[in-house]
């Protein structure tokens, strides 16, 4: 007998060994511990991160704007970069007409020669929006005395049917594309919990008014919703105002489905002793709500937020295909996509589907990072 | 049981009308309308059209009259079944819709009966397989399905079918020969030729969807005591993993059957661009565009009743599959 209460102690003790040692290391570490485990996020976050560098750095990689038009070298294929004694070098290219289809074709000429430089000075822009700058990271140099108007460019990825450089649009798009979706998923995170709690913690009539509220929003099918509000906008606003009213809707149409499931935690938190203890003291009702419910629902809010930016930059880009969401001259992925959505398009031009292919790897990113958080914060995984 | 449809049903109609009334507020906050766009049209070709006579049409089709008797006489005209006539042509709005949703229904339902015949079966197998090669590669599948933009799908599929299959027709639902016939075996198969790409373009990010959520709600239920039991006296294992744990596990596909509907009817508005077809999500889009407030208000309405009535029937099933449901 003492032998087997010997044994029960021993397994007891052990037990609270382990406990201890999960104890001693905070939450968030656990959390990146099992984030780590996940190496196809883990990947996903890298490539995110890259992302936002790129996109930040935009202007400096950019050798042109987004908006110049180059009549003489509409629908231009990438330009092929050779290597030669003096260093990188792109061929020149001349512009033909084909007298059957009535297509221009381009031919490369070896015998003109434009150099690749790097740290050039190029249009002016501003790096983060605060720095003024003039440096490009890379162009081609022309000789000073060549007078052709305009100028010859290198067309890393091509150009599209006004002559632009989708390179330089895919970076400018980008800054749009992926900061819109986010900002847009951030407001309707703040909206969705604040709301969520608020109707949970006061319960009655507040309670009541909201879950109609949000019943009312979610009977409408998101994407008609926001077509019609989107189509509801003026359409002759500043490129900015548009961005943040685009972003607007796609926040006030998000918030519903998280403020429900952050209400449902509430509920189950409002009757716990701290939050009785919390009213005893005389805690404010705002106190209450931000320093002890959504605290608490925090790893659901995250997880639930990084499932919705997808979502998001997929709305903003389906707004920008079919001509309500961002529009010309602004530039944004779903813009740029509007180009590709022919056959004749992408058969004769498959360059134009670079942008496709970017956001494609953008949203599959950010499926595979949302999918990673989700399994690092649940405790039972 | 009668009671709690009979509550849903009083439930869902006070909504239908709130609905409509915010619905309608909000296809007529863009200035202008149609009217405007039709005159100017008029003046381009060159006609003189006198203040006078615009004042007329103007009043004709109400266009001035205040909100609130714009939207009286739309909702008490639609529930008479009168959906108002189209600003752009001059047929009527409930025509021009019953033609197009009609088509959008049965693509969508097809593609619904598609999503679930992959989607279960894949979802098991990768559930009772898990972290095998094939799990990994079903995983990796689901992903790239959700992540890539159904019309970029359409436009690939449509750009290899044509390259691959000469007979491949692009746009529209039939040949040109076969659309005023009757129903026939070539008749059907011309049909399927033209809406084999928009169906499965329409299936790909549903079934991608349903098969993750059926993966991970199978392994929940696999852990579960029961299923160790159901093992434990002798059952096959076949009986386990379909009668006893992918029944428990349905519920979240039964319930996403509301959603999934109406977000197939939408999902084709992209898909139906670029494949040029006749349904309701281009006619949505350019009656917006044009301002043609009835008809883009109508579908809009229809739209959320088709998602609320989703709702409805995707609870009665869930009622009617899951026993503990009901007592509630």
């Amino acid at each position: 007998m003492a032998t087997v209460a010997e044994d029960i102690k021993q397994v007891e003790q052990g037990k609270g060994k382990k406990v201890e040692d999960v104890g001693q290391i905070p939450q968030w570490k656990l959390m990146v511990r099992r984030f780590q485990k996940s190496k196809l996020s883990v990947a996903a976050l890298y490539v995110l991160i890259v992302f936002y560098i790129v996109i930040i750095l935009g202007d400096f990689l950019a050798p042109y704007t987004h908006d110049e038009l180059d009549s003489s070298s509409t629908f231009a294929k990438p330009s092929e970069i050779h290597w030669t004694n003096s260093g990188p070098v792109v061929y020149g290219l001349v512009q033909k007409l084909d007298p059957d289809k009535f297509l221009y074709y381009y031919e490369i000429d070896p015998s003109v020669q434009y150099p690749i430089k790097f740290f050039v000075q190029g249009y002016e822009y501003k790096l983060l929006g605060l720095i003024p700058s003039k440096l490009h990271l890379f162009n081609i140099e022309v000789p000073a005395n060549l007078n052709v108007t305009p100028a010859p460019k290198m067309f890393l990825w091509g150009a599209d049917k006004e002559g632009r450089d989708v390179f330089s649009r895919v970076l400018k798009g980008g800054q749009i594309s992926l900061s819109l979706g986010f900002i847009g998923v951030i407001i309707s995170v703040v909206i969705g919990s604040l709301f969520g709690s608020a109707s949970g913690y006061f319960g009655g009539v507040i309670d009541n008014l909201m879950q109609r509220v949000i019943e009312l929003i979610k009977s409408f099918p998101d994407l008609p919703l926001f077509l019609a509000l989107a189509a509801a906008l003026p359409p002759n606003v500043p490129v900015l105002a548009r961005f943040f009213l685009i972003t607007l809707i796609i926040a006030l149409i998000g918030w519903t489905g998280l403020a429900r499931e952050v209400r449902g935690k509430v509920l189950a938190y409002r009757q716990s002793d701290y939050t009785n203890a919390a009213i005893a003291a005389g805690g404010s009702n705002w106190h209450i709500i931000t320093t002890h419910m959504v605290p608490n629902a925090m790893s659901h809010i995250i997880v639930v937020g990084m499932l919705a930016i997808p979502g998001a930059i997929g709305t903003e880009t389906a707004l920008s295909f079919l001509g309500l969401g961002i529009l010309p001259p602004a530039v944004s992925w779903g813009v740029m996509l509007r180009d590709a959505q022919t056959i004749q398009a992408v058969v004769s031009y498959p360059w134009l589907l670079i942008p496709v292919g970017i956001l494609i790897v953008a949203v599959m990113s950010f499926n595979l990072l949302g999918d990673g958080v989700r399994d690092a914060v649940d405790p039972y995984g | 049981m009668v009671a709690y449809i009979l509550r849903r049903v009083i439930n869902m109609v006070v909504l239908l009308v709130v609905v409509s009334f915010v619905g309608f507020w909000i296809i007529q906050l863009p200035p202008g309308s149609i009217l405007d766009v039709k005159i100017t049209q008029l003046r381009a070709q060159g006609g003189n059209l006198p203040e006078a006579e615009i004042a007329a049409l103007r009043r004709r089709y109400g266009v001035d009259d205040p909100f609130l008797v714009q939207y009286w006489k739309w909702i008490s005209r639609s529930v008479q079944g009168d959906f108002g006539t189209s600003f752009d042509t001059d047929q009527s709005v409930g025509d021009r819709i019953a033609n197009r949703l009609g088509i959008s229904l049965g693509l969508s339902l097809t593609a619904l009966l598609f999503t679930w015949l992959v989607s279960i079966p894949i979802g098991v197998y990768s559930a009772t397989h898990r972290y095998t090669l094939p799990d990994y590669l079903i995983t990796f599948i689901q992903f790239l399905g959700l992540s890539i933009p159904g019309f970029l799908l359409a436009l690939i599929l449509l750009i290899v079918a044509t390259r691959l299959i000469p007979s491949q027709p692009i746009g529209g639902l039939f040949s040109q020969q076969y659309i005023n016939e009757p129903w026939s075996w070539a008749r059907f198969v011309d049909f399927f030729q033209h809406i084999w790409i928009a169906l499965v373009v329409l299936s790909v990010s549903a079934t991608a969807g349903l098969t993750r959520v059926m993966r991970a709600n199978l392994l929940d239920v696999l852990n579960m005591q029961y299923i160790q039991t159901a093992r434990a006296k002798g059952l096959t294992e076949a009986t386990v993993i379909w009668k006893h744990a992918v029944r428990n596990a349905i519920h979240p596909l039964v319930m996403s059957l509301g959603t999934l509907l109406p977000a197939l009817v939408v999902g084709e508005t992209l898909i139906a661009i670029i494949l040029s077809m006749p349904t309701i999500g281009p006619m949505y889009l350019d009656a917006l565009r044009s301002q043609d407030m009835y008809l883009a208000g109508t579908i809009l309405v229809m739209l959320s009743a088709l998602l609320l009535i989703g709702n409805l029937v995707a609870d009665l099933l869930l009622a009617w599959v899951d026993p503990r449901v009901r007592l509630e």
